[in-house]
């Protein structure tokens, strides 16, 4: 099969039918698990997440934030490549996702690790670099998530809309630092993020200086 | 004797292994199914008739302190020779062989020597002790040790009047230990004590846990325990033992000055920089429980210390 056949092929293929659903399902899946393993390790003395179930769910969360940004960000690229058109619109589900997993790092640090000591949270807030980099990154996504809607886009007005929604590239760049600060000694993982996140943007990039070479002056 | 823990395991242990495996299938019908996980499994005691009994003297227990389970000393380790990961050293170390083993004793004593571990440890009487252990990380456990006290081997070598500090240096083999092929730490890793501290009857110089031979993640076969100290201090797989007059290096320390020192006494007042000291999580407990000056060790150990500022001396 030539080149060219292959790209018709792939551009011909379609959303599979209940895609929208089957992606929901999926996405809550790593939620559900760290919700179970850490109930249960908790409750029942169980060791489905070891022998630390708060750090380890803590940590399992924080990864899936990641993920689910990495995911966000794919969505355009993978777009552009195939020419599944059809993806775009659950690039706002991925986002979301995102927002929640970060909602559950968040808690799960909040009431299971901190257990709600007010000095702690305040003195981890003020005090630890890692930490208030990873609440700007949480802070940051609030604005998106409650703008994420069709009423939103309308009031917001597109413009507005799409210039708000660029901190959907800070976000990462927060949370990735966030990781790599709060790692003792090996960086691998939070490099790998980087290098994800940087492939995404260089593409982006990359494709914003064809366009404009390619625009008549 | 060789030490072959797996089949070790297989023969005492049958039933917690084989619910550790059930745990594990568990976990990835779980992924496929979502809901319905608390359903019980394997409760974190069972089979305790089969885990090996803690034995030994309990040296500085509070009265709610209960010995942290088998699992979960044997299956939750910081030994980066063998992998960054908690559940890493009990994995990547399951073949490695601590045997044939000579320790070096040397520097400034009046005996130095090359012995093999055997030798090493046969003019000692091996104890059993429970001590509190407290890892840097904020967590901590119970964890009944059998061991020779350090001071007993350093007697013997006979420090000279310079010897002021003691230097311990676990073995160096990529071979053997795959952490060492990657540069997350610098190798091989070293510890220190000052002689005062190395010559504290609570030092121990651990050859086990549970009245067992020390598992290989547990830094097999011969490993310092320091229980007023930050875990970290307890180095492991000791070859070298050399007593020298300037405070030696230490690895953490070496890796990052700003967030580990050389004395790393557990102190609930001096905050690691990127988290709290005050707290910390034992395993198998949900609360979090009071961090303990010198880990609950402060009558023994607190005069070694006396007039120093432990703020500048973390
Ligand atoms: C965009 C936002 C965030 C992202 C992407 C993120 C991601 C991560 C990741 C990937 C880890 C390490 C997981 C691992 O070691 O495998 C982590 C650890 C952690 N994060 Fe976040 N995080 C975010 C926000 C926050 C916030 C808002 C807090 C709390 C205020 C927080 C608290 C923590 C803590 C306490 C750890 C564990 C550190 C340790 O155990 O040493 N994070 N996070």
């Amino acid at each position: 099969m030539d080149g060219s056949t292959f790209r018709t092929r792939l551009r011909a293929v379609r959303e599979p039918r209940g895609f929208t659903p089957l992606l929901a399902v999926a996405a809550c899946v790593p939620a559900v698990v760290a919700v179970a393993a850490m109930g249960s390790d908790i409750l029942r003395d169980t060791r489905f997440f070891g022998s630390n179930p708060i750090k380890h769910g803590e940590h399992f969360l924080g990864d899936w934030t990641l993920r689910f940004l990495l995911l966000t960000l794919a969505v355009t690229p993978v777009r552009q490549l195939t020419g599944w058109n059809w993806l775009a619109k659950h690039r706002r589900t991925l986002g979301l996702f995102a927002f929640a997993y970060v909602m559950l790092h968040w808690l799960t640090y909040a009431l299971l690790d901190v257990q709600l000591d007010w000095g702690d949270l305040t003195k981890d807030l003020a005090k630890r670099p890692y930490i208030m980099i990873g609440m700007a990154g949480l802070v940051c996504m609030m604005p998106l998530a409650l703008t994420s809607t069709k009423g939103m886009i309308r009031r917001l007005g597109g413009a507005r809309w799409n210039r708000l929604h660029r901190l959907a590239y800070v976000v990462p760049v927060l949370g990735t630092i966030h990781f790599w600060m709060s790692v003792k000694k090996d960086v691998t993982e939070p490099l790998l993020y980087a290098l994800g996140f940087a492939v995404l943007f260089a593409w982006r990039l990359a494709r914003r200086s064809r366009r404009a070479a390619a625009a008549p002056a | 004797m060789l030490i072959r823990r797996a089949d070790d395991l297989r023969s005492s242990d049958t039933t917690p292994e084989s619910l550790y495996l059930n745990r594990r299938d568990f976990l990835a019908a779980a992924g496929l199914l979502g809901a319905g996980l608390v359903a019980g499994f394997a409760p974190r005691d069972a089979g305790a008739m089969q885990e090996p009994q803690a034995v030994g003297k309990p040296f500085g227990l509070q009265p709610d302190d209960k010995p942290t389970p088998w699992k979960d000393v044997t299956g939750y380790n910081n030994f980066y020779e063998f992998g960054t990961g908690k559940e890493d050293p009990a994995e990547y170390a399951k073949g490695f062989v601590p045997r044939p083993w000579t320790v070096q004793v040397d520097g400034l004593v009046a005996k130095s020597g090359q012995y093999q571990l055997e030798d090493f440890l046969k003019p000692s009487a091996v104890e059993d002790r429970i001590y509190r252990h407290r890892c840097v990380e904020a967590w901590s456990m119970v964890i009944p040790w059998r061991g020779i006290p350090l001071a007993d081997v350093l007697k013997r070598a006979q420090p000279s009047s310079q010897a002021k500090f003691v230097e311990f240096t676990t073995l160096y083999d990529p071979k053997r230990m795959p952490g060492q092929r990657s540069g997350v730490l610098p190798w091989p890793y070293v510890e220190g004590l000052r002689l005062d501290e190395a010559m504290h009857p609570l030092t121990l110089l651990a050859t086990g846990v549970y009245g067992r031979d020390l598992p290989n993640q547990n830094g097999a076969p011969l490993r310092l325990v320091v229980p007023w100290k930050y875990g970290f201090k307890g180095i492991k797989s000791i070859v070298r033992i050399r007593l020298v007059d300037k405070q030696p290096r230490n690895t953490w320390n070496e890796a990052n000055p700003q967030e580990y020192g050389f004395y790393s006494n557990v102190n609930p007042e001096v905050d690691h920089p990127r988290w709290s000291q005050a707290k910390e999580r034992r395993i198998g407990e949900f609360l979090r429980r009071p961090t303990l000056m010198f880990n609950g060790y402060k009558d023994q150990v607190a005069s070694l210390y006396a007039g120093m500022d432990l703020r500048k001396n973390f």
